[in-house]
């Protein structure tokens, strides 16, 4: 059971980021549909600068800007150009998963340094992860996963507790109420859209780098759409979506702990998914936390 | 006094249509400056190029004396310029001081403990009633205008523009809307108030500038003028501004409406035990803030909106479970005007015959439409209702408003309906396009037709119609007669017969 927790959250971990970078995308009113796409770039650079380098760090950082750079794509589309989101969007999962397979085909097989997989072995941090069940789930992990925790927490605040979170959400609810309000619209468009492909991209370096660790061709199968759906079951607040993700990533490896039921591999591959559409099929919402209403609809100022 | 802003020669257009021609506006510090005009003279957009939604395409602005180039509403703020728009420009999910305080604050947490004090403080300055905590979804129409009159406080505004304010209210909001400008005025502010409606003009104003067809005609002290006077610059030519109420001979009851239930798609009832008669040669009114069940009311009539209880007959003969086809055959017309006029009743890129066509091809033989005897009925209609086209294969959609009015009710006028059902007729109309709609209204009614005329403005049902039917909640409140009802009964019945002051 310990085992199966601690290994719940190592897959939760990158639907965790993914998630989060959506939610964030989301509330200043724009859906991407790019998650699977982002998640890809950044697995692909990640796990390439790793290899190259020997730098957790610099791995790391490149993610973060394939991510951003998937995402700087989508944003000059749909905040600039105003094309429709949901194209756009598809777009760039399209192109993410051509442009990881190609750039991906010389590093199939290839081994991490043994540096880079230092630096990412469990630590266990004192006196906290001595607490019985959960001790050893959250607090035996490497810091990948610490650093996680650490954005999911402040992600909440930054959205709940401060006038720029406010200004965020406000954006994506009614960007004209938010315009004569004087919240520079582009602006917060821009920086939010492209933290969201940033967190996208560590989600999906985190796969390559940490968890896996080594490249496979489309190595995120599906997890970016799961995030998106996980976007709405945890009701655009980031922290619900840690116990969503960790939700999420438990159902995904719940097929090794029940190989000795002699269940079909391929109905047990199906279980996230399956629970996915059921939780978009049965939730409900009500109007505090619905999706923000000007999603995936274009702003004009000067519109009569 | 000091002149907080002035404007001076602006002109303004928006591809080949100009909004603004020459207009000169002057906005003095502790007035209430009433900017009047007929739809499409040029008063919003004259008022969003001041709150910085618009450039002007030349022409100059001066705050404090001092010449300005207002690029976006942030900098209008700036300037101490704010605007309160017909929709409000609220945030429905937040709360009021949410509301008040997003994009206000540069502080890096939110501080709603410190600052609620502060917005209260302001709340109580000019007597503005609002509870912030409350979110704007769960408020009503007046409620939403407070907070967005106190969020343009907070930003420090001294210059206000309301873009009609009263249009969806009701007479005790009106009231207490009115109160607080005064407290603002005397405050020091300058206040500037969108309108087409004189009697408020009269009542608020302390100058009022009129437009007409984006040029500036006159500004007048509007204690030293009168509503004709007003009417007369504002349409260009002397009008008559009665609306006439014929003597009819009342005949049989045509429509009866008895305990009509509706609910909608979230399971609440939207129409609760309404009944009314009405009798051939009878216009009844229908009045009620917006959203009261007027909407539903009409559509249920029309067969469109289902219904879960009563019993609609027509002539005795129950049109409960009706396809609209077989209610349209009964005799039954309805002319609902939406919001966007085009959007139910015609099709804004056909012209007149299709349009026309619409509605009568069923009656038609053959595989194939016959458009050209059409012409003529079209032809006809131009003639007898004065539309304004160059002819009658010109898309609809580029007509002014109350041509497209003409358009639709010459339609179903055409089709000889037993019972008219207008809703909003006039609405976004200019007085005179107006005038030519109750004329007609008149007509049909002197012919014998039974009309439900659904309105907004109180002034206009009170002088149109026999009876006025009060809806609030989806309930009738009451029905009182047009000849001797009394305004404030109505309005208190508007607002669910409960007394504010």
């Amino acid at each position: 059971m310990n085992a199966f927790l601690h290994a719940a959250i190592i897959a939760g971990i990158p639907l965790l980021l993914a998630t989060l970078g959506e939610t964030i995308t989301e509330k200043a009113g724009h859906l991407n549909l790019g998650v699977e796409g982002m998640m890809l770039l950044g697995a692909v650079a990640g796990f390439a600068t790793g290899l190259y380098t020997g730098s957790p760090v610099l791995a790391i950082l490149a993610a973060i800007l394939a991510g951003a750079g998937g995402a700087l794509i989508y944003g000059i589309l749909t905040i600039s150009m105003r094309a429709n989101q949901v194209v756009s969007g598809l777009a760039l999962t399209i192109f993410g998963t051509g442009f990881s397979s190609y750039m991906g085909s010389g590093l199939i097989g290839q081994k991490l340094s043994e540096q880079m997989t230092d630096f990412f072995r469990p630590v266990a941090i004192p006196l906290l992860s001595g607490i019985p069940l959960i001790g050893d789930m959250l607090f035996r992990q490497d810091v990948f996963v610490y650093f996680s925790y650490l954005l999911c927490i402040l992600i909440g605040i930054y959205l709940f507790k401060t006038n720029m979170g406010l200004n965020l959400q406000a954006i994506g609810e009614n960007p004209s109420a938010a315009d004569a309000s004087g919240i520079p619209i582009t602006r917060y468009k821009y920086i939010h859209v492209l933290l969201g492909g940033a967190l996208c991209g560590l989600g999906g370096a985190y796969l390559s780098v940490v968890q896996v660790p080594q490249w496979q061709e489309n190595i995120t199968s599906g997890r970016g759409w799961i995030a998106i759906a996980l976007v709405i079951f945890c009701k655009w607040n980031p922290w619900k979506s840690f116990f969503g993700a960790i939700l999420f990533g438990g159902l995904s490896i719940v097929g090794f702990r029940l190989q000795q039921f002699n269940i079909s591999q391929h109905i047990l591959d199906m279980l996230p998914y399956l629970v996915t559409i059921l939780v978009l099929a049965i939730g409900r919402e009500n109007k505090k936390n619905s999706a923000p209403e000007a999603m995936s609809l274009p702003y004009f100022r000067e519109e009569r | 006094m000091t002149i907080l802003a002035e404007m001076r020669n602006i002109k303004k257009s928006f591809g080949d249509v100009i909004a603004n021609r020459d207009v000169s506006f002057e906005l003095r510090a502790g007035e209430i400056h009433a900017l009047l005009g007929e739809n499409g003279a040029g008063k919003s957009t004259l008022m969003n190029m001041l709150s910085g939604i618009y450039q002007p395409d030349s022409g100059s602005i001066l705050i404090h004396e001092k010449p300005v180039t207002i690029r976006s509403p942030k900098e209008a703020i700036k300037l101490g310029i704010g605007m309160i728009h017909q929709h409000y420009k609220l945030v429905e999910k937040f709360t009021a001081l949410e509301n008040i305080l997003m994009g206000q604050e540069s502080s890096f947490f939110l501080r709603k403990k410190e600052l609620i004090q502060k917005v209260e403080k302001l709340a109580r300055n000019y007597h503005i009633a609002a509870d912030l905590n409350k979110s704007i979804y769960t408020m009503s129409i007046g409620e939403k205008q407070s907070v967005d009159i106190l969020k343009v406080l907070y930003q420090g505004a001294k210059i206000l523009i309301m873009d009609e304010p009263t249009a969806v209210l009701t007479p005790q909001e009106i009231q207490s809307l009115f109160q607080v400008m005064r407290n603002m005025a005397a405050e020091g502010c300058g206040i500037v108030i969108i309108t087409h409606k004189l009697n408020e003009v009269m009542e608020i104003s302390d100058r009022v500038t009129v437009l007409q067809k984006g040029s500036t005609v006159k500004t007048l002290i509007t204690a030293e003028t009168n509503q004709k006077e007003l009417t007369d610059l504002m349409v260009g030519k002397a009008t008559d501004l009665q609306i006439e109420r014929p003597k009819t001979q009342l005949g049989k009851v045509v429509l009866k409406v008895e305990h009509l239930e509706a609910i909608n798609k979230d399971k609440a009832k939207v129409l609760k035990d309404i009944s009314f008669e009405l009798r051939e040669g009878e216009v009844l009114g229908v009045a009620g803030v917006a959203g009261s069940g007027q909407k539903e009311l009409c559509e249920a009539l029309a067969g469109l909106y289902p219904v879960s209880g009563g019993q609609i007959t027509f002539h005795g003969e129950s049109l409960i479970g009706k396809s609209p086809a077989e209610i349209i055959n009964a005799g039954m017309t309805m002319s609902f005007v939406p919001e966007d006029r085009l959007g139910m009743g015609l099709v804004g890129s056909m012209d007149m015959i299709d349009n026309y066509l619409l509605k009568a091809h069923h009656k038609q033989k053959g595989l194939f439409l016959k458009r050209k005897p059409l012409e003529k009925v079209c032809e006809n209609m131009i003639k007898a209702l004065d539309i304004q086209t160059p002819d009658v294969h010109y898309p609809i959609s580029k007509l002014s408003g109350g041509n497209i009015q003409k358009v639709l009710i010459g339609r179903e006028i055409e089709t000889e309906p037993q019972v008219l059902i207008t809703a909003y007729a006039v609405r976004g109309l200019d007085v005179g396009s107006a005038h030519t709609i109750y004329e007609l209204i008149n007509e049909q009614k002197q012919k014998g037709v039974a009309i439900l005329f659904i309105g907004e403005d109180l002034d206009v049902i009170m002088e149109l119609c026999d009876r006025i039917m009060v809806l609030y909640d989806g309930e009738v409140k009451g029905i009182v007669n047009g000849e001797t009802a009394v305004k404030e009964e109505i309005g208190l019945l508007m607002g669910g017969g409960k007394l504010y002051a």
